[in-house]
């Protein structure tokens, strides 16, 4: 851009910098209209390929030229879908109800408390979270094995009950933007640490453990590595991510279907989304390293 | 308050016989009791287990006959007589590298721009993070459909401008590329934290720049790259991370565009084509998890704890930094 001097603009030079703005803000609208529409292609091509016949959606053709919306109906005749969106379900909720009751106390203390080896947790919590699972994965699987547990979501579910790296970490950075005199103010009223946490930390803080809740449901809504371990053998434990990419194996050729299936799979994610967008985004912003 | 609250030695709460303020023996207790879960839950499926591993590293053990001992014989085995592991390692070392490159400059990229939009800017952002939601199974699925060398959409456009698509999943030089595009969609997350960086740099820097008669390149360089940069650092070791761990997209993306019958169960086309989507994690998966060498996987485990572990400890002094910064909020 042209470099700013303290001389009053000329008139012709003004309409230029005027013209030269607009032709900016033509360009980058247009590049973030452009960018939006990359990303959004390849649901639309899903979608639109998910309501095509059977032998249409092997041709290279775009546009359906009949509508089969029943294709969506079709796909649970084809495959036991509610009984993996059962298990899909088990899996995602319970954990979220784990995370809920093991990772607020933890941030709690990490965020509000004082006492000795709190910064040690703390890079253990940041460790464990940037650690791949499959690090820890062979004892672990042994340990389900002996168990006699290996087959079901249990060694899926457990751990989420006392700890979770992510969902610590989330909250303690959540927790920490409350203000202190709060809780000060509660325990000189008589609560203790404990009353303190429920009566006045979770009721202000309700919108960050909004967010770790979601994040968590999201986490294990996608989950594959987890379930492909533990429940890999036994098809009647499966939730949906792993169901999804044997589908297409199970009935070769129908694309058709196996998008519709994808379709099904994205939608609850995207309603959720719809729903709670401000706070993903607070969360997002969240995790990076802001706090 | 400072950290000489943690060092008295807890003693039960003392009678009142002497007032003190709210007991500070007592407070230790509490924060213990908030933790106890969460540090049993540790030590169980962190502690414990990275300790198992090394153990098990040096180990042969199939999970039903006792671990035998043979030293350093599964890395002896690793790094010499077995090619799959230096495949393995190869694939996933590109994906470090190209992922963390491409995934960073273009989630920066896109952020730009939409840090600049005046209009439709929800809209707009909201459709650029939308696929960071999308199952990976199901991206993966979506993408080997819209890739497919004979009636996917993406060769068909290609073919519109005179391009001759490639066969991307089922070409071993293309698959990683395809790979890639994949994870770039989704990188929506990424998107946003750079974007929230980008939106609190101070405006008046901008315009004192601007005055100084700094164009947009070298504002872009002495202005937002400072202020952005400890972002930038998360996001690197973020994609870092993510590349080290890739394993979903690699095995739906290989079952699938190979026509297996059976994702779950089968390792026939774990790897294809020709091994080149067979990422690190997905061979230790398969040695351990199908072939029960689970000793091997563990020695390929300690490898990947000994790399990953290097790039979360640049993080976690980043992060130490940071909060040293906030204090005692």
């Amino acid at each position: 851009m042209v470099a700013v001097t303290e001389r009053p603009l000329k008139p012709i030079e003004r309409r230029r910098r005027s013209w030269d703005r607009r032709l900016q803000w033509v360009a980058t609208h247009a590049l973030g209209l452009a960018l939006a529409i990359g990303f959004t292609m390849p649901v639309v091509f899903v979608l639109l390929t998910a309501v095509m016949a059977d032998d249409q959606a092997m041709t290279a053709s775009l546009w359906p030229a009949e509508w089969h919306f029943e294709n969506f109906v079709e796909v649970f005749d084809k495959v036991p879908l509610l009984d993996y969106l059962v298990n899909s379900l088990t899996y995602s909720l319970l954990a979220t109800l784990g995370i809920l009751l093991s990772a607020i106390p933890a941030a709690y203390a990490l965020a509000k408390l004082r006492f000795r080896g709190q910064n040690l947790f703390f890079m253990m919590t940041v460790a464990a979270m940037m650690l791949p699972p499959q690090v820890v994965v062979v004892p672990l699987y042994d340990l389900w094995v002996r168990l006699g547990l290996t087959g079901s979501l249990v060694p899926l579910i457990v751990p989420y009950f006392l700890f979770d790296a992510f969902s610590v970490f989330l909250l303690r950075q959540f927790f920490l933007t409350i203000p202190r005199d709060y809780l000060e103010a509660a325990k000189i009223d008589g609560c203790s640490e404990f009353g303190a946490l429920v009566k006045v930390l979770v009721p202000m803080a309700k919108p960050g453990i909004a967010a770790t809740a979601m994040f968590c449901f999201l986490f294990t809504w996608n989950d594959y590595f987890g379930p492909l371990l533990y429940t890999g053998e036994n098809r009647d434990g499966w939730p949906l991510s792993l169901a999804l990419a044997s589908f297409r194996g199970m009935h070769h050729v129908e694309w058709n279907l196996t998008m519709a299936a994808t379709a099904l799979i994205m939608a609850p994610v995207i309603v959720l989304f719809a729903f709670a967008q401000k706070s993903f985004v607070r969360g997002i912003t969240f995790t990076g390293v802001k706090g | 308050m400072t950290a000489t609250l943690g060092r008295a030695v807890a003693p039960p709460p003392a009678p009142p016989a002497r007032r003190r303020p709210a007991g500070r023996g007592r407070r230790r207790w509490t924060a213990l009791a908030f933790l106890a879960p969460a540090l049993i839950g540790f030590l169980v499926f962190f502690g414990y287990p990275l300790i198992a591993t090394v153990y098990y590293s040096f180990t042969r053990y199939d999970l039903v006959n006792a671990p035998e001992w043979i030293g350093f014989g599964n890395y002896v085995r690793m790094f010499t007589t077995e090619p799959l592991a230096g495949t393995a390692a190869w694939n996933t070392l590109w994906l470090v590298v190209v992922l963390t490159v491409t995934r960073v400059l273009f989630a920066l990229g896109v952020a730009s721009v939409i840090a600049r939009l005046k209009r439709g800017v929800g809209l707009i952002r909201t459709l650029c993070y939308l696929p960071a939601l999308a199952p990976p199974a199901a991206a993966t699925l979506a993408f080997v459909f819209l890739f497919n060398p004979e009636f996917g959409p993406v060769n068909r456009f290609l073919r519109l401008l005179g391009i001759d698509g490639g066969l991307w999943f089922n070409d071993p030089a293309m698959s990683k590329p395809a790979l890639t595009l994949l994870v770039l969609w989704g990188s929506g997350e990424l998107m946003i934290i750079i974007l929230a960086a980008l939106l609190d740099v101070p405006q008046e820097q901008y315009e004192a720049a601007e005055l100084d008669g700094a164009g947009p390149l070298r504002r872009f360089w002495h202005v937002t790259l400072p202020t952005i940069s400890p972002v930038l650092l998360f996001g690197v070791v973020n994609s870092i991370i993510f590349a080290l761990q890739f394993f979903t997209q690699a095995v739906v993306a290989s079952g699938v565009a190979s026509g297996s019958s059976d994702v779950a169960g089968n390792t026939k086309y774990i790897g294809a084509p020709q091994n080149s989507t067979l990422t690190y994690p997905v061979w230790l998966y398969v040695q351990g998890f199908r072939y029960f060498n689970m000793g091997y996987a563990a020695a390929m485990a300690v490898l990947l704890f000994v790399v990953s572990f290097s790039f979360t400890w640049i993080l976690v002094r980043q992060l130490r930094k940071a909060s040293a910064v906030e204090g005692g909020a």
